[in-house]
């Protein structure tokens, strides 16, 4: 299953963005090889529907669960139409790998 | 002559304004029309009386797709510049997000397939008012929950101008709806108070109307209370000072009771009568 992750920068050691829509970069962390891929956010700057935007790019690599801190109004009924699971992380602030390593232990 | 009646800061006087200029334009036998921009929250119509003559309802073209007839090729969400369409292939999934939608018609040009049609949304309504023969209301007011009021105040705004003098309340802030009003205006009037808060909103205001190249003056409300900041900041820059509503307990007062200060303070009707004249002036 693939886990999108919002990411600061692209690398492991990045913190979560806690922006879903206008994140920087999407870690997208792949359980079953391991690997995991980053990707700038075109929608960052977006006037307006970076939400939207956003969630058609994560979907279109077929993503099933995102970690972000924020998810805004619009966003959340596509998710769910879509049964992508939104996962909130308003705990303390976290990196990428750390995350990835939270996700392997449950 | 279109006039904006515009703020940075929500509760500085627009409508104040809007209504005692609206009043002495009335009262001076000229025709004029004062229309309430400010769709979320329209208030002019608490302090004018008119006759209801027509109530028009707006609606926004808002796009259906025909799954049957889609072939997921993804051109709408590539020509819809606001992200409005979410196209999927591989799961065969499409979704219009109508609260994004500006009702541009691109992605019916995009789609080949004849996949697209449109639905009306209902996003609000104009009521049109009779104040006398020669003036009238308009209040463009937005069904709860419509994301912009924008097509909703071009529309209330769009015959406004022909032949009389016309006022536009302005909502408050600097977005879409505050440019969608003034962008129609051949000047705007500023209106502040002498706070912090009221300046910082007032550079805002003034950074957008020189973007937009509108020319614009400054009322000052409530003058007196705080400091002289503001007054400072339109001399460095040069920019024109039309009034000075004094702080008076009185003008409270009267704006409690829905009672125009035009006609209830002697003082302020000749303040307006004023204000009046000088932006008679910009017109010519």
């Amino acid at each position: 299953m693939k886990i999108a992750i919002t990411a600061s920068e692209n690398k492991p050691e990045a913190k979560l963005d806690s922006r879903f829509g206008r994140c920087a970069y999407f870690a997208i962390y792949d359980t079953e090889n391991g690997s995991t891929e980053f990707i700038q956010n075109p929608n960052k700057e977006s006037v307006e529907g970076a939400g939207p935007a956003s969630v058609q790019l994560i979907a279109s690599k077929g993503v099933k669960q995102i970690i972000s801190g924020e998810f805004g109004g619009k966003v959340k009924s596509i998710l769910e139409s879509l049964q992508i699971q939104m996962i909130m992380f308003n705990g303390p602030e976290k990196s990428v790998d750390e995350i990835i390593k939270l996700i392997n232990q449950n | 002559m279109k006039i904006a009646i515009a703020s940075g800061k929500g509760g500085t006087g627009k409508t104040l304004v809007s209504t005692n200029l609206f009043q002495i334009v009335r009262k001076a036998g000229k025709p004029v029309i004062l229309i309430d921009c400010d769709s979320e929250e329209p208030n002019d119509q608490q302090f004018i009386n008119g006759n209801l003559i027509d109530e028009q309802l707006v609606t926004q073209n808002i796009p259906v797709i025909d799954t049957d007839k889609c072939t997921y090729c993804g051109k709408c969400q590539e020509y819809c510049h606001y992200n409005a369409i979410l196209v999927l292939p591989e799961i065969k999934h499409i979704q219009v997000v109508e609260d994004l939608c500006h009702d541009c018609g691109a992605c019916l040009y995009a789609c080949q397939y004849g996949a697209i049609t449109e639905k009306e949304k209902m996003i609000g309504a104009i009521t049109k008012f009779e104040v006398d023969e020669r003036s009238s209301l308009y209040e463009s007011r937005i069904e709860v929950g419509v994301y912009s009021s924008v097509p909703l105040i071009r529309e209330a705004i769009k015959d406004a101008g022909n032949g009389h003098f016309a006022i536009l309340d302005a909502p408050p802030g600097t977005s879409c709806p505050f440019i969608a009003t003034v962008e129609q205006a051949d000047y705007v009037v500023l209106v502040t108070e002498p706070t912090p808060f009221g300046l910082n909103d007032l550079k805002l205001s003034v950074e957008t109307l020189q973007e937009l190249k509108k020319p614009f003056g400054v009322v000052i409300n409530r003058a007196g209370l705080g400091n002289n900041a503001v007054q400072e900041y339109l001399a460095e820059n040069k920019i024109q000072l039309l009034a000075e509503i004094p702080f008076d307990r009185k003008i409270a007062a009267s704006y409690s009771e829905g009672v125009l200060i035009t006609d209830s303070l002697d003082e302020y009707r000749e303040l307006f009568v004023q204000l009046y004249k000088t932006l008679e002036k910009k017109a010519s």
